[in-house]
């Protein structure tokens, strides 16, 4: 589904140049559930830009479904962007001027599509999220956990295939944090592909694959269908077996935990 | 995106934002209305004076001696020829038909005198047909009589500047006056009326045509007023006046004839010309309005930056941010056109019932005009703060970190 060769990305930061992705080469397969850490600054928002195609690498290739995007200009850019893709941030990013309800049609709106397709779909995405009582409220009438769940029904309303997630749950108590995560994997389970950006090392271990970060370079790649571990992920390595029922068979740690923060929701 | 649904988006925009929105209606409501008001004010004066000249005269042709090939301005006051214009002349031209009346003038500066009050005055020689022709009325005594045609009567009528200085209060038909080596009685006074065509009329004598060509020995006439019929072709006249002119010349044409229209036509051109420049002034108002839009549009834009890099992460392109907010900018002018031309229709119905004499005319192109300067500027002032914000970069936008 994802397929990164050999990504760079330098930024300018004052005089010195700042080597933000170094050759990053990864395959992602549908319905993955991945987590990428690693400390600030080593790269790890920059490459879920740039696979959220937020961002254009200065050299290397990307393919999002056999397409190679860097050929793309803009404007089909930001259309498979809109079609494909579901971002979540740390900071939810609602306009405040707008009620849960128009925030989470602003996608299919940016999409041209007519308003009685959007009434369906937004009312579909509030149940999954289990806010359909709150599609009137203004952000600042809504609580944190509902903010984002808010946010993550905006992500799904288009119904993409990939959800990125920078820091879900940053700005989350953990209560709040456990009721997005289990609608963010209950997602993941009906086979979206989910990638989360984290700090906590409790939230990125509930993934299947582990990506760690240091210094524009992938560390560590555990978990995952490709077996190499190494940053240098060849893309000869990517044909590998195809894993479409792997999703659903979601491994021992993941299920454990689970049950234990729904336990923390009820009390 | 679909129109509606933009329309719909910036409207919640401005809902958000009341004073901001309000403050930048109302420069494009005041720059719009500026506009327009302004022009109608010169389109006001243009119509005046046209109302004015053809209260003035209905429809005179002036018949001068030599040949002028200058149209339009003041009419040359002296011309010199080498065959006099003759009151014989005059008689003839007033036999074309459409020629209501013929006034013929003989002018000259002359000293007049009261017991020991004397004034140089420019005295007109002409007939009873002349105060037609010019609409003079009496205020006191008559007009000269129709003998006064033929005859070298010794009487005047004076303009009330040349009564009062040589009278004072007292009366004066009736007096006689000493009118260079000769004494005239006053039988009128000329009604207070204003300059028309270059000649102040209250500073002035009027004595019948053969006294003054005794006066100043000359059988040459200053000029002929013809006032001909409104449903004459006056350019036509003007060929038959010529025609009459080149036969009793000897087949010479030299003489001028001036129309009233061509002098209207310098005025129409000069007040237009001065409206149109009003306006440019006028429209610097509105460019005062873009730029506002423009510095208030790039707050707008930072103040909106995370917006912006969520719409961009929603998978807005960066064509339809520069529209988001160049159609913000339309709505606002818009709406702050729809308010300032109201306004400015309004004062103007309002103009028109304090002062119904000098009514304010928006000319036709005002309204059309200052919408166009207005959405020339909005478009042109609201380009850069949507390039600014289609050119952000939403990582760096959502995190909050520019």
């Amino acid at each position: 589904m994802i397929k990164l060769e050999k990504i760079n990305k330098t930024y300018q930061v004052g005089d010195s140049p700042l080597r933000a992705l170094a050759d990053v080469s990864l395959n992602i397969e549908p319905g993955e559930y991945l987590s990428i850490m690693g400390p600030s600054g080593s790269g790890k928002s920059t490459l879920l830009n740039m696979i959220g195609l937020l961002d254009r690498p200065d050299s290397g290739r990307y393919w999002f479904d056999q397409i190679a995007t860097e050929e793309l200009n803009e404007e089909r850019r930001a259309h498979l962007r809109g079609e494909n893709i579901g971002f979540i941030f740390q900071s939810f990013h609602l306009i405040n001027r707008l009620t849960a309800f128009e925030n989470i049609e602003l996608p299919m709106m940016l999409a041209g599509l007519p308003l009685k397709q959007r009434r369906i779909a937004v009312a579909d995405v509030l149940a999954m999220v289990g806010l359909s009582d709150r599609a009137s409220h203004k952000p600042n009438q809504l609580s944190g956990g509902q903010l984002q769940r808010v946010a993550i029904a905006r992500a799904i309303v288009m119904r993409p295939r990939l959800l990125l997630a920078d820091e879900p749950t940053g700005n989350l108590d953990s209560r709040s944090g456990a009721e997005v995560i289990d609608v963010l994997e209950k997602l993941n389970q009906d086979g979206i592909t989910l990638i989360t950006v984290t700090h906590d090392q409790k939230l990125g271990d509930r993934a299947r694959r582990h990506i760690r970060m240091v210094d524009g370079m992938i560390d560590r790649d555990q978990g995952g269908f490709s077996v190499t571990p190494e940053n240098s992920d060849m893309p000869e390595n990517s044909p590998e077996p195809k894993n479409s029922p792997e999703p659903t068979k979601s491994p021992e740690p993941t299920k454990s935990h689970q049950p234990t923060k729904s336990n923390d929701e009820t009390i | 995106m679909k129109l509606f649904d933009q329309l719909v988006f910036n409207r919640q925009v401005f809902l958000r934002h009341r004073v901001r929105t309000l403050l930048m209606l109302l420069a494009v409501a005041i720059g719009v209305a500026s506009v327009i008001l302004l022009t109608s004010l010169g389109e006001g004066a243009r119509g005046y004076v046209d109302r004015e000249f053809s209260a003035l005269g209905n429809r005179i042709l002036i018949v001068l001696p030599g040949r002028k090939e200058t149209t339009g301005g003041g009419p040359p006051m002296y011309g010199a020829s080498p065959r006099d214009l003759t009151l014989e002349d005059a008689n003839a031209l007033g036999r074309i038909p459409g020629v209501l009346a013929v006034a013929p003038i003989v002018a000259g500066t002359t000293t007049i005198s009261h017991s020991s009050r004397s004034r140089e005055v420019i005295t007109l020689g002409s007939t009873a047909a002349f105060f037609a022709v010019r609409q003079l009325q009496v205020g006191a005594g008559t007009l000269l009589s129709a003998r006064a045609e033929s005859e070298p009567l010794a009487v005047a009528v004076l303009g009330v500047k040349v009564k009062r200085e040589l009278f004072g209060s007292s009366r004066a038909l009736g007096q006689w006056v000493r009118v260079g080596d000769r004494r005239m009685r006053v039988v009128g006074v000329l009604e207070e009326r204003g300059e028309s065509l270059g000649l102040d009329m209250r500073d002035m004598l009027v004595i019948p045509v053969r006294t003054a060509e005794q006066l100043f020995d000359s059988p040459g006439l200053f000029r002929i007023l013809l006032d001909i019929a409104p449903s004459a072709d006056s350019d036509k006249i003007k060929e038959k006046i010529l025609n009459v002119i080149r036969k009793r010349h000897d087949g010479e044409e030299d003489v001028t004839v001036i129309s009233q229209d061509s002098m209207l036509a310098a005025f129409d051109n000069i007040l237009a010309t001065l409206t149109m420049a009003i306006a440019a002034i006028s429209s610097i108002s509105l460019l005062v309005a873009g730029i506002l839009i423009m510095n208030i549009s790039l707050i707008s834009v930072s103040q909106r930056r995370q917006e912006i890099g969520l719409l961009k992460a929603i998978g807005a392109s960066s064509r339809q941010i520069k529209q988001l907010f160049i159609g913000e900018s339309l709505m606002l002018i818009s709406m702050g056109s729809a308010v300032g031309i109201s306004f400015a229709f309004a004062l103007i119905a309002l103009f028109a019932g304090l002062w119904p004499s000098f009514p304010l005319q928006p000319p036709v192109w005002a309204v059309p005009a200052a919408l166009l300067v207005a959405f020339g500027t909005g478009l042109v002032f609201s380009i850069m703060p949507a390039k600014r914000a289609a050119a952000l970069d939403p990582v760096l936008a959502l995190r909050g970190m520019l």
